[in-house]
């Protein structure tokens, strides 16, 4: 049997082995080695991923495997001499896992999958707890008052059969689970699970056709109803982050314009290949690394780099796939695609920082396995007292103390409250992608931010204007809008904001030192000094660039300079108050950014920090915060380009902005999406909170455990009792953390949701 | 008290009706995005969000 079905799955496995195929998820590496990139559906803990690791890290040829839990993502490394890749898709789903390649589509199609089924999982458990429960009180009240055996037969049997498909459709995930804890030699809370619903259904239906004994239909679906529930809630958490997760393969354009003889035509970023001469429009985002072929173009690359100012890149210049093209449009010879892009190197570098986190997720499987191991004995040993004492009531002081041991109220406890500070914080502009930045939130000691995008906007704006001739100053500033308003200049759009009722005529660029053009029959010029010096007849000597560390802009007429405007990067609104409020509450603030120095020292300055950066590479920031973490700090790190990615993913929470990238956001655990960082201080205080009450449901949840273990142990808790109150604690739980909406603090300033979003879009036209 | 033999399967009838109905909801996508169905109805019909 085993064979046929091997035969099978390598049939069904060995279209990976074609390299075609293999081009979308594999890359290979200089060594000889290749990696895939891989979802895995099935993984549900960490558990699955230790068994994973173990079974196929063991494989021969494999060089090493990751495999993300809460993405369910995985990476391989092996050595396709050595063993195909087929070979390792048949072992995953031997295990019982089914892996995919790594495609947005792919998780979008598991993720409604999941989504579906784990909704109606949850509302069969629920309607059918509802329907049994009602014939249970029947049954109960039927036996203090001698009722017809011929009914009580009748309630049992319908009983049977609503409880079936709760045990065996909605119970299921836990029967599974259970199995491969087993399998894997590493028992989860499904063991016990799993053990008392089926003990409680099968002696049920035994003693339902037997037509004696006690039925325990109620307990069980109960059980598996408020299981569900705690699971359901844990899933949605999870689901956003996948959803999220499918974003970073959204950053990409979905089709590119490739030039061919005698034409261009439309194609799939798929269907993309090295040596592709590929045509970018002003304004779109290179979709692969390349060569620039003619012209010279002018790219933001502030999202890979933090660099603040466009750069030039030349025919024969490198660009990288993810920058935005800003000049005309461009013609690019395509080096490297996909999964070999700049983009997709630092995706690793995230993946990698990611799983080298420190994790307390760890230390609470472990417990959970101590647990479950100390639940069994203590079930073992009750049961073999009872059969000694009393054989009759043995099975169902077993079950009583499976069902207390194992109460949904300490499965509760966490996930209830944090999905209610989840929605809460939504409510004030903060997504959270990960339950447990509510835990390390108020551990946090030092707060490192990135300046391009996080403090500054991707905006200039004017600052200091200095007037040198009669014309007054908003003069001077009206006729340089008019002269930028006809380039695209990111130096340009600092002047926009500025209503200009004069219009320019004949404006020219000159790439790399302005503009000119003539404003109300005038010809001006605005740019470089030297660019102005070579126009205006009179001397320049004492107007000088003066404080070279910012980007200055001087406008002069056929006579003479007539002013000079210093750039200045427009900080964020909020931004001054809520590093003010971070300081109050004792964290550290330090700048750590990829731009150059200036820039950084300016904005720095400006808002009276000591602690900054310049001029790092995404690895060095990611080395800055180890080094911080290693010297016993929390840190906490707010960011938004691609560069911040990998230290977003390493710090102790990570906060990516919305305006932000795709890919800072999935490496984050939380977006800030109202822009706005003091939001971020009442999430502080919903930390706090929240924490409050976990610690409370966890105490109340531990407290009945140890109280109704005993009672449960020496037989005075039936089964149906021990469900009860294991649902009542649940309830408790709950209500409790719905206290936390209530005591959320209002923000200062109202939030943005989609619908203000989509207005304030409409209103910026 | 036979009047139970036929409320009860009755009852049980309703109950499956109730699920098929939830299904329906489930698997026309009813329950995929919950936040923007609410919103939708303040946005004018003629124009679209901008993408």
């Amino acid at each position: 049997m085993s064979e046929v079905r091997q035969a099978r799955g390598e049939a069904d496995w060995s279209c990976y082995d074609r390299a075609a195929v293999q081009s979308k998820f594999v890359t290979r590496q200089r060594d000889g080695l290749a990696v895939a990139s891989m979802l895995i559906g099935g993984v549900r803990c960490s558990a699955c991923v230790c068994l994973l690791e173990e079974k196929i890290g063991g494989l021969t040829g494999v060089r090493a495997i990751r495999v993300d839990a809460l993405t369910t993502r995985a990476e391989i490394v092996w050595d396709p001499g050595v063993i195909p890749l087929s070979k390792l898709f048949a072992a995953i789903s031997e295990l019982g896992y089914t892996p995919q390649p790594y495609a947005a589509d792919l998780v979008e199609h598991a993720l409604g999958l999941e989504q579906r089924q784990s909704l109606y999982r949850l509302i069969i458990a629920g309607l059918g707890m509802m329907q049994v429960l009602s014939f249970a009180v029947a049954l109960y009240a039927g036996a203090l008052d001698a009722m017809d055996p011929e009914i009580q037969r009748f309630l049992r049997l319908v009983s049977l059969v609503v409880a079936s498909p709760v045990v065996l459709y909605s119970g299921m995930p836990f029967f599974t689970g259970a199995l491969r804890g087993i399998l894997a030699r590493r028992p989860g809370m499904d063991v016990p699970v799993a053990l008392a619903i089926g003990a409680a259904f099968t002696a049920s239906v035994w003693n339902t056709f037997r037509g004696s004994g006690e039925v325990y239909f109620d307990s069980a679906t109960m059980f598996v109803f408020f299981l569900s529930v705690a699971r359901f809630l844990e899933l949605t958490g999870r689901r956003r982050a996948l959803s999220m997760t499918g974003a970073l393969a959204r950053q990409m354009p979905a089709t590119v314009t490739r030039i061919v003889d005698g034409g261009i035509e439309a194609i799939g970023i798929d269907e993309l290949a090295a040596g592709d001469l590929l045509m970018v429009r002003p304004g779109a985002v290179f979709p692969a690394d390349g060569i620039v072929e003619r012209d010279e173009i002018r790219v933001d690359e502030s999202l890979l780099t933090g660099e603040s100012r466009a750069v030039v890149r030349r025919p024969g210049d490198r660009v990288a796939g993810g920058s935005l093209n800003l000049m005309h449009a461009a013609r690019v010879r395509v080096e490297n695609v996909g999964a070999d892009t700049v983009i997709a190197e630092i995706g690793r570098l995230i993946v990698g920082a990611r799983d080298d986190k420190p994790r307390s997720v760890q230390i609470a499987d472990r417990l959970a396995g101590w647990f479950v191991v100390a639940v069994l004995f203590i079930a073992a040993v009750v049961g073999i007292c009872w059969w000694l004492i009393d054989a009759t009531r043995a099975f169902e002081i077993v079950l009583a103390v499976l069902v207390v041991s194992c109460p949904c109220a300490l499965a509760l406890a966490t996930p209830a409250v944090y999905t209610v500070a989840t929605s809460a914080l939504a409510r004030l502009g903060l997504l959270i992608r990960n339950a447990r930045v509510l835990d390390e939130l108020h551990k946090v000691t030092d707060i490192v931010l990135d300046k391009t995008g996080t403090i500054t906007r991707h905006a200039f704006g004017i600052g200091q204007v200095r007037v040198f001739g009669q014309l007054p100053e908003d003069r001077c500033v009206e006729i340089a809008a008019a002269l930028e308003a006809q380039s695209e200049h990111p130096i340009a759009l600092a002047f926009r904001a500025q209503r200009s009722a004069a219009g320019a005529q004949n404006v020219r660029a000159v790439t790399g030192r302005g503009l000119e053009g003539s404003v109300a029959g005038r010809e001006y010029r605005i740019g470089t000094l030297e660019f102005v010096a070579d126009f205006a007849a009179s001397d320049t000597a004492g107007i000088g660039p003066g404080d070279t560390e910012q980007t200055i802009v001087f406008l002069a007429d056929r006579d003479r300079v007539l002013a000079r405007f210093a750039i200045e990067e427009q900080l964020r609104p909020g931004t001054e108050q809520a590093l003010r409020e971070f300081e109050r509450r004792g964290k550290t603030i330090t700048i750590a950014s990829g731009d150059r120095a200036a820039p950084v020292r300016v904005v720095a300055q400006r808002l009276g920090i000591d602690r900054w950066s310049a001029a790092l590479s995404p690895a060095s920031k990611l080395q800055m915060v180890r080094g911080m973490q290693q010297a016993g700090h929390r840190v906490a790190m707010i960011g938004d380009g691609i560069n911040d990615a990998p230290v977003l993913a390493g710090a102790d929470v990570s906060i990516a902005l919305a305006s932000g990238t795709s890919l800072a956001q999935v490496s984050a655990d939380c977006v800030i999406i109202n822009e706005n960082l003091g939001t971020l201080c009442s999430a502080l205080d919903v930390a706090t909170e929240s924490r409050r009450i976990v610690r409370q449901n966890l105490s109340w949840a531990v407290g009945y455990n140890l109280l109704a273990m005993p009672l449960a142990a020496t037989g005075l808790l039936a089964p149906w009792m021990a469900a009860l109150g294991m649902s009542a604690s649940s309830l408790l739980v709950t209500m409790n953390a719905l206290r936390l909406s209530r005591r959320i603090p209002q923000s200062a300033s109202p939030p943005m949701g989609p619908l203000d979003q989509i207005v304030s879009a409409r209103a910026r036209g | 008290m036979t009047i139970i033999y036929m409320l009860i399967p009755l009852g049980l009838v309703l109950l499956v009706a109730a699920v098929a109905a939830f299904i329906w909801a489930v698997r026309s996508g009813q329950f995929e995005d919950l936040a923007t169905p609410a919103e939708r109805i303040l946005l004018d019909d003629d124009r679209r969000p901008p993408e």
